[in-house]
């Protein structure tokens, strides 16, 4: 699956990512991080504020920096 | 009458007295007096006022916010949006995402522009410091002025119609919409604390260091060399104020407390409060991320107008006062 890091790069994005690498290491899912920094492909995505995370393409959280547990029924899902 | 905060000052005088064993009359006890009377009392209104935000914005989602805001007119919008803006604090790294997603979603320019001047300037740490360290009327004050300035400012834009001047690509982009989810109670508390803790833990260092700084201030620099740069004679000390806080941005905790120390040595109330502004709204990244947006000429009418707004303010304010 593939993991989506929404935002402009600020420390908020990096602490998103770190929580989502961990939530699926813990899980044991084989997944792929994707870090979108541009714009125009955050705003198409529907996001309106950042960080925001996306999984295959549908955006599941905006605006926080979500902790591994609350990362992990998201990718259950998925 | 006793005040609410009457066992802070009890604490802060035991500190000194019995802990320290220092008279609070000295120079280093009114030091340290100054220090932890304010320190404990700021973090407190800091996680009273970010938990109150931070639960009520669970309400204004920036989806929901769009959805109130979408084809509203000129000046009921903008006081709508200036409304919403204290409630809604955001980081500037959103700034731009947050007016693609505006401007698609119908909701006008200059409506758009209220909103992001007031969520921003009004933000918890703003308003939990001022209240702390200058009074409940100062930090009602700065609210009014605030949203004032975020009618005003939108209005303007609004009515100079500078559409032509956003980058053309923000009309183009196709918009995804996002979902607003209902939450149960408990969530949108738990939602609260989370922002609460972060944000408390991003400043409570900028909090101790800036009252540390402060408390020095307030034991160790005479007064009159305050009022000489920053007092009531100096007419271009609100400017002077607004330029330094620029820079200053993402640092008004640490910066506050300082000026707390300056204004009881002196500097006049409105030029504290058009300093703040300045930091909070008028902040280098945010201008720097927003060009992404706005076109150069745009961009200017926006610090422009904003540059203009803040320091009226103050010398209104010092004028009335």
């Amino acid at each position: 699956m593939k993991i989506q890091i929404l935002g402009s790069g600020c420390a908020k994005c990096n602490q998103l990512r770190e929580s989502a690498e961990a939530a699926a290491r813990e899980l044991g899912i084989s997944y792929e991080i994707e870090k979108i920094t541009d714009f125009r492909e955050i705003a198409r995505m529907g996001a309106l504020v950042t960080p925001a995370l996306a999984i295959d393409g549908k955006l599941k959280l905006v605006g926080k920096v979500a902790t591994p547990d609350e990362i992990k029924p998201l990718l259950r899902q998925s | 009458m006793p005040s609410v905060f009457a066992p802070y000052e009890w604490f802060a005088r035991w500190c000194v007295e019995r802990v320290f064993g220092l008279d609070p009359s000295t120079r280093l006890g009114a030091s340290l007096e100054f220090f932890f009377y304010d320190v404990p009392k700021v973090l407190t209104l800091l996680l009273v006022v970010s938990f109150v935000v931070g639960t009520l914005q669970t309400w204004l989602q920036p989806e929901a916010v769009r959805r109130i805001l979408g084809g509203k007119r000129l000046f009921f919008g903008n006081v709508a949006a200036a409304g919403i803006g204290i409630f809604t604090p955001f980081c500037s790294c959103s700034a731009v995402p947050l007016f693609i997603g505006f401007l698609k979603g119908g909701v006008p320019l200059g409506v758009t522009f209220s909103y992001l001047i007031a969520a921003p300037m009004v933000n918890e740490v703003a308003v939990a410091l001022l209240w702390g360290l200058f009074g409940w009327k100062i930090a009602l004050t700065y609210i009014g002025f605030g949203v004032a300035l975020a009618i005003a400012g939108g209005a303007v834009i609004g009515m100079l119609k500078l559409e032509k001047w956003v980058e053309p690509f923000v009309w183009e982009v196709p918009v995804g919409a996002g979902d607003v989810e209902a939450m149960p109670w408990r969530a949108r508390l738990a939602e609260g604390w989370r922002s609460t803790r972060e944000i408390a833990g991003k400043v409570w260092p900028y909090i101790v260091g800036g009252i540390a700084a402060g408390a020095f201030i307030h034991g160790y620099v005479p007064g009159d060399l305050v009022v000489r740069w920053a007092g009531p004679g100096n007419p271009f000390a609100v400017p002077v104020a607004v330029i330094l806080g620029v820079p200053l941005y993402a640092n008004v905790a640490g910066v506050l407390p300082i000026t707390e120390a300056l204004a009881g040595k002196g500097m006049p109330l409105g030029t504290v409060l058009s300093f703040t502004m300045a930091v909070t709204a008028l902040s280098a990244p945010e201008m720097i991320i927003l060009r992404n947006v706005l076109r150069p000429p745009l961009l200017g009418v926006f610090i422009a107008v904003m540059t203009a707004g803040i320091i009226a303010v103050g010398y209104l304010f010092n004028a009335i006062l």
